[in-house]
């Protein structure tokens, strides 16, 4: 323990004024601690939505009547569909399809009123672009209600032998957390774990080689300082600047995005403290595998892409295969996304929290 | 131990990646001497130096610097030794009084502020102490990193190559400085390139491919290669350059523009050829005394073609 005995404060605390001082003078850093925040959340909150609607909507409709005028006019209410034509032929619509002008062409096939009335359970075709499979789902699984609605509210009086017969049992879903299904609610708090990894990591990977490139690291060695307060000295700054970026998210997902905060925000910080320092490590291990500044942003986003790919901040974790949750569960990003999102949304508190918490701390200290 | 030696290293060999990049080094250097490290880009220098004062572990080898073990006595070396480095290693995004400052402070220097308004009078610069250190010009960066390293009050500078890039009024006014730390006592071990710096230093090592070729005061280090030369004064000389070279007795030719130093180990010999090449030429010929450059050729060439121990 020689090594911290004489360790000594002044030293350590010099680091600490100089990473500042260094900080304040680097204006694209400085602006990058409040910027960075900011517009990943607008760009990320308000862009990526997972539960899209107003898809452009084509229509071919082969048979006129008061039943599919009903069934176009309850889709549109949806709001999923924005119908934006109306296609002469088949040939026409695939060709709108392909180009991406509509996202969904529904076709109302020749006699369908009349096969309706003759109970024959005729088939409305509904053509996705289903390239982006999320973008489409939560439209397509809403119009088999639709149609429902429709059947219910239309086929009244001499039609209502054509109504579906109630089914034999119901299924109620109730969105818990999240009632409305609002994506914003789960985006938005796990941008503050997304957006400290992508700072800590990155800020302390560069704090070191650079002073590596420009040959000041060998100046340090050659005076009198431990490694110990170098290190030190330079992930407090980075610390207290990781702190700040979690206020500024917090208040703007209060703000901007009215997220709801159930929990207890001294847990939220204890949190995003160790969380701050289980990536500063992180960034301390890529500083010291990088020779230079470009290969330390290389292995960041070497570091960062598994964290956003894997940590249940895109994708739902419980989707993923298991290899791929093995993965997530290592990286602090899964746990801190969960933490995150239980103290904004359910209120959670420490002790259910802890499962979440020990594996970011041994993260931080191996 | 000796004390009056400031260091005294002993077959220091480093290698790096199975090349061997110092080999067998000793070196001995005076207190209150300047002495210079001489050798081309990549011979060694900087790796024996970063040796010497505790920032590189030899691979064997031993010494001491200031009296402090080299291998075990790192942290006492660091600081009472002044070492600057070959690219300029201070804090550009930091103002003079800031950089200044925070070196103080890692000495944990009890009359910092004291020393820093010193150095900065010392410097001429305390009107310009708020201002970022990136936007000094060359010059005035090497004089600041000396101040720099100056400031804990070391007895050993290890100066690596500090007049690279810096113009010559400024170099002399930097080995004026030198000369006034020596007096006071303070032990120098500055590498470089020039010869006319070269010159200036108490004593000298000459370092190739990682072996020490030569060491002692510049003209023992001259005396030790035996070299008679002839200066030839002209115009287009490379021709009669490259015709010498062919010569018999002639083991050398370095060619400045309108001066061809000629040299040979065998004064005799190499005479009698030189008068030859020049007869019914209008070229003039006279002997002169073999520089330090002549000798650091001489020894590099033959480092390379005696297969001297280079790995």
């Amino acid at each position: 323990m020689m090594f911290f005995s004489k360790a000594s404060f002044s030293r350590w605390w010099s680091m600490v004024v100089k990473e500042f001082l260094q900080l304040k003078r680097d204006r694209l850093t400085f602006g990058m601690i409040v910027g960075i925040p900011i517009i990943q959340l607008t760009l990320f909150g308000y862009a990526i939505n997972s539960d899209p609607k107003h898809m452009p909507t084509g229509l071919i409709i082969e048979d006129h009547s008061e039943i599919t005028r009903t069934i176009i006019a309850t889709l549109k209410t949806s709001e999923y569909f924005d119908i934006v034509g109306e296609f002469a032929d088949e040939s026409s619509a695939s060709r709108a399809l392909a180009r991406g002008d509509v996202q969904f062409v529904i076709n109302i096939p020749p006699d369908f009123t009349k096969h309706l009335l003759r109970g024959e359970r005729p088939a409305l075709l509904i053509e996705a672009d289903a390239t982006d499979p999320t973008a489409t789902a939560m439209a397509l699984s809403s119009v088999n209600s639709v149609l429902e609605y429709v059947a219910r509210k239309d086929l009244t009086g001499p039609l209502q032998h054509l109504a579906p017969a109630p089914a034999p049992f119901e299924a109620r879903v109730h969105r818990l957390y999240n009632p409305e299904a609002n994506t914003h609610f789960n985006i938005v708090p796990g941008l503050m774990g997304v957006i400290l990894t992508m700072m800590m990591v990155l800020m302390t990977g560069l704090a070191i080689t650079r002073e590596r490139e420009r040959g000041t690291m060998e100046n340090l060695l050659a005076m009198p300082v431990k490694p110990l307060e170098v290190m030190a000295g330079k992930i407090v700054p980075y610390i207290a600047i990781g702190l700040v970026q979690a206020s500024i998210i917090l208040v703007a997902a209060r703000i901007m995005f009215g997220i709801p905060f159930f929990g207890s925000i001294f847990l939220l910080y204890f949190a995003a403290l160790i969380f701050v320092a289980a990536n500063l490590m992180v960034g301390i291990t890529i500083s010291s595998l990088a020779k230079n500044q470009l290969q330390a942003m290389q292995m960041t986003f070497f570091f960062f892409l598994p964290n956003i790919l894997l940590s249940g901040f895109m994708f739902p974790f419980r989707g993923m295969p298991q290899w791929a949750q093995v993965i997530g569960n290592v990286l602090p990003l899964t746990h801190f996304n969960r933490i995150v999102r239980g103290i904004f949304l359910k209120g959670i508190g420490f002790t259910d929290l802890w499962p979440q918490i020990w594996p970011m701390l041994l993260f931080s200290w191996s | 131990m000796n004390a009056d030696l400031a260091i005294d290293v002993r077959d220091l060999v480093k290698s790096f990646a199975h090349k061997r990049v110092v080999n067998q080094v000793s070196l001995q250097v005076k207190r209150g001497e300047i002495f210079g490290f001489l050798g081309p880009n990549g011979s060694g220098k900087t790796t024996t130096i970063r040796m010497m004062c505790g920032l590189l572990t030899p691979d064997s080898g031993s010494g001491t610097c200031l009296g402090y073990d080299i291998l075990h006595q790192s942290a006492h070396i660091k600081r009472h030794v002044g070492y600057m480095t070959q690219k300029f290693s201070y804090w550009e995004d930091l103002t003079l009084r800031e950089n200044l400052d925070f070196v103080a402070r890692m000495y944990t220097m009890d009359n910092r502020r004291h020393a820093v308004d010193e150095a900065l009078e010392g410097l001429g610069l305390t009107e310009r102490a708020n201002q970022l250190v990136g936007a000094l010009s060359g010059g005035w960066k090497q004089r600041l990193a000396l101040a720099a390293c100056m400031l804990h009050q070391p007895e050993l500078l290890l100066l690596d190559e500090p007049t690279a890039g810096v113009d010559p009024a400024a170099r002399r006014d930097f080995w004026e400085e030198l000369h006034q730390l020596a007096r006071k006592g303070i032990s120098v071990l500055v590498s470089t390139h020039y010869m006319d710096e070269a010159e200036r230093c108490h004593k000298l090592a000459y370092i190739f491919n990682g072996t020490l070729l030569a060491q002692g005061t510049s003209h023992e280090v001259v005396a030790a290669q035996k070299l008679t030369t002839w200066t030839i004064y002209g115009e287009h000389m490379a021709e009669l350059s490259e015709r010498l070279q062919r010569m018999d007795g002639v083991e050398q030719t370095v060619l400045f523009g309108t001066v061809l130093h000629v040299s040979g180990t065998r004064p005799e010999l190499l005479e009698r050829q030189v008068r030859a090449a020049v007869q019914g030429t209008s070229f003039r010929l006279e002997q002169s005394e073999t520089g330090l450059e002549d000798v650091f050729i001489f020894m590099m060439k033959h480092a390379g073609r005696d297969g001297a121990p280079l790995a």
